[in-house]
């Protein structure tokens, strides 16, 4: 067969003297058995990143998205113009929902654990990043998560037994058992049906946002996915489409180093920053420290304002580390070094949080044990709860003709009449 | 949603299928306002084919409007904006540009019911020109509907006459599921009998083409009989409906013409009872053979009328290959492929 384009390095190349080309595969710092290395980050002082004002334009504040906005420095002391200068009580409450979060996947981990159900996804470590954006969000807002943001949720005070009845996929799931565990939905609470596929939420946000405009409403939206995930195409139309329409949206990026086991190279972390992303698109962008929750807070605080104010979207980087596995069908011995979970140089949140409280002086380590000590009992009173609606496996669960339902508004024929028939099938075999 | 309330409207006017799809819009979008008009070029141009020909003018930019060219996001923005309690109607330029909205509609909008148990619903209808006959080559010219009938949760209309259009339309946006709403494009403007050599036909003077002014709904689900007859049942739709009929025609065949005009959910009892009576099918259609929409209807009519056939079931469709753009008219499933499968259905 001839080669109609000549053969590959063909004949005007010969004697040019030009070097191989070489493919660039990324490879992270540290493997398994090695140190911890975080000597590529660039880690700014706390209180050191200026703040523009809600309202600047997208041009004017590039800078931003290459910094760390920092509140909490490593005394525990809140410093800066991005202070949120929360009161007491609101700080307490940030702290108890990421205690309360941190118990919750302890709990959830533990029963997954131990064949109650399927499957389960910690964010330990990411707790500030669900928990100081929520807060900062008015209660009716649309938030648009991805599957390790169940600190929304709890920040909303949405039932954990609920959440457990999901997760156990039991007969109290209001999903009917549908989802894989953790995949929650709550209208209610503001908190869209959540999709294993990845980052396929975030155009949704940027639609329900446009609606939201469309109407002269008042609410927004917010939307979070990996940063392993901004790689899909949604990503990049959902921009798109927040920059050309205005919309009132929040677009949060969770960089959390690792993609299952791809670190962040693979999304182009070693040619840029996630936060840049907005640069191209003429969005505001921020890039913020995703393991002090003021920071976060202020972020989406400032990012929530300039939605409000018709003045556009902005993409936050939440730069965080996931210190667990991905999910429970994860072991990261298997690709990072041990050590850099306990060695991230940017800390754990809840200690971070704590060191602040216990620093001006509302909060003390006595307060503290006792209210982990409380909600550990909590989480095990709502799992013993939930479990009375059974767990997954063990027959609890909805009927199995229910499995036909809610796939159109009302069951066409053809569904009918395939649960007729699994129905007596079942029925012949004597089941 | 009754299904069964075909409300009638006292004044008609000819319209071609551009004329009643754009009818339909206006009808929705002045009764609903919620109803949302997006995609490539629809707005202040009025859409490649005008099938959004002065809606922006009349209902404002905030509910018709331009999008980037990106199917994923056209699509995935009309699943947020259902959420939020909007009734989008996307329009995807052309069916052969929908493959990258292929998640957004199968992972979400289809899915969205079901994985939520109703908290959270897709109402959107996806409208797109689709099928050959145009020298469009193979990114103009493809019919994906097999893709999308093999989908839980999204129902896949396609219909044949300008008065169906509008109504069929009408009751999609009103639905509350996500409807895929596939256009023949060949007879946006005229009835295509598949002679490409001979002058173009125009709807002028055809009975379905007078087309009522108003609202009214053509339940989906339900097929037309387009022909009645008793030597043989023809199962089609689309541009295929007018081919077949004009084949009929000339080989002077008494065929009954089932025009499905909704392939999910199936209009069953129309097919069942129509070849239990003539005891023999022919299935036609433009798209692809393998695993094509035929293939279903074939196990359909083999599973529930078996001993009633009196000849082995025959599809006649496009082949499994890209659709070519020179020999279009070797491809496309003509009169003269169609005569010929009759003649083998009728042999026995």
């Amino acid at each position: 067969m001839s080669d109609p384009h000549g053969s590959a390095g063909g004949e005007g190349q010969a004697g040019r003297n030009l070097p191989p080309l070489r493919l660039h595969v990324p490879e992270p710092p540290a493997r398994p058995g090695e140190a911890a290395d975080f000597t590529h980050f660039d880690i700014p002082a706390a209180g050191a990143q200026p703040r523009p004002d809600e309202t600047a334009q997208p041009g004017e504040m590039r800078d931003m998205a290459y910094g760390l906005v920092r509140v909490l420095d490593e005394e525990g002391r809140a410093a800066g113009p991005w202070d949120p200068r929360l009161p007491a009580e609101t700080l307490l409450r940030m702290l108890r929902y990421m205690a309360l979060t941190r118990a919750f996947d302890a709990r959830m981990f533990r029963a997954q654990r131990q064949g109650k159900t399927s499957f389960y996804m910690k964010s330990t470590g990411e707790e500030a990043v669900s928990i100081g954006a929520a807060l900062a969000l008015s209660r009716d807002d649309m938030c648009f998560p991805s599957y390790r943001q169940q600190g929304i949720l709890i920040t909303r005070d949405w039932s954990i037994v609920d959440m457990m009845n999901q997760i156990y996929s039991n007969k109290g799931d209001r999903m009917k058992g549908r989802q894989l565990p953790i995949m929650y939905s709550a209208r209610e609470a503001g908190f869209f049906s959540i999709s294993g596929n990845l980052t396929t939420q975030y155009p949704q946000a940027v639609g329900w946002a446009m609606a939201s405009a469309a109407k002269g409403d008042t609410r927004i939206a917010a939307t979070w996915c990996g940063e392993g995930s901004t790689a899909e195409g949604d990503f990049h139309s959902a921009c798109t489409f927040a920059s050309v329409y205005r919309a009132p949206v929040i677009m949060n990026v969770v960089n959390n180093q690792w993609a299952i086991s791809s670190f962040s190279g693979f999304a182009g972390a070693e040619a840029t920053t996630f936060a840049a992303r907005a640069v191209g698109y003429g969005i505001a962008g921020l890039r913020v420290d995703g393991n002090d929750v003021l920071a976060v807070y202020a972020a989406t605080r400032w990012a929530a304002d300039r939605a409000r104010a018709n003045a556009g979207p902005t993409l936050i980087e939440h730069f965080t580390y996931r210190v667990e596995g991905h999910s429970t069908s994860d072991d990261p011995s298997a690709y990072r070094s041990a050590e850099e979970s306990s060695q991230w140089p940017l800390g754990d949140p809840i200690a971070r949080l704590k060191q602040h409280c216990i620093a001006i002086g509302i909060w003390d380590e006595e307060r503290h044990a006792a209210m982990d000590k409380e909600l550990a009992e909590m989480v095990r009173d709502a799992a013993r709860e939930a479990e009375k609606n059974g767990i997954l496996g063990h027959g609890l669960h909805h009927p199995m003709e229910s499995m036909f339902e809610d796939v159109f508004e009302e069951m066409p024929w053809h569904l009918k009449e395939q649960q007729q028939q699994m129905l007596d099938e079942w029925k012949a075999a004597g089941l | 949603m009754a299904d069964d309330v075909i409300e009638a409207a006292a004044d008609t006017q000819q319209m071609n299928m551009i004329q009643a799809i754009n009818s339909a819009l206006d009808v929705t979008m002045d009764r609903d306002p919620d109803v949302v008009v997006m995609g490539e070029d629809v707005g202040y141009f009025g859409g490649v084919f005008r099938a959004t020909a002065g809606l922006q003018q009349k209902y404002g930019k905030n509910r018709v409007f331009d999008t980037p060219i990106t199917e994923c996001g056209i699509i995935g923005v009309a699943v947020g904006m259902g959420a939020y309690g909007l009734r989008p109607v996307p329009e995807i330029q052309f069916a052969d540009y929908i493959y990258p909205a292929l998640d957004q509609l199968v992972s979400e909008a289809a899915r969205l019911r079901y994985r939520s148990a109703g908290e959270f619903i897709s109402p959107m209808t996806v409208r797109s020109p689709f099928g050959g006959g145009i020298f469009g080559g193979q990114t103009h010219s493809q019919s994906p509907e097999g893709i999308f009938t093999h989908v839980s949760g999204v129902k896949t209309v396609i219909p044949s006459t300008p008065y169906d259009a509008k109504g069929l339309l009408i009751a999609a946006i009103e639905d509350n599921d996500p409807v895929i709403f596939f256009e023949p494009k060949r007879i946006y403007n005229g009835p295509f009998d598949g002679h490409y050599d001979s002058p173009a036909k125009s709807w002028a003077g055809h009975a379905q083409a007078q087309v009522p002014t108003g609202h009214y709904r053509i339940p989906l689900g339900k097929a037309r009989i387009a022909r009645a007859g008793e030597a043989l049942t023809i199962l089609c739709y689309g541009t295929m409906v007018h081919v077949v009929e004009n084949t009929v025609a000339t080989m002077g065949i008494d065929a009954e013409i089932v025009d499905l005009r909704t392939l999910v959910p199936l209009d069953i009892d129309t097919i069942e009872t129509s070849v239990r009576k003539t005891g023999r099918c022919l299935i036609v259609h433009e798209a692809t053979r393998t695993s094509g929409f035929g293939a279903e209807l074939l196990a359909q009519v083999q599973e529930r009328c078996f001993y009633h056939l009196e000849a082995p079931i025959e599809r006649v469709t496009g082949f499994d290959t890209p659709y070519p753009h020179s020999l279009e008219w070797a491809y496309f499933p003509g009169p003269v492929r169609i005569r010929e499968a009759i003649s083998k259905i009728m042999k026995d």
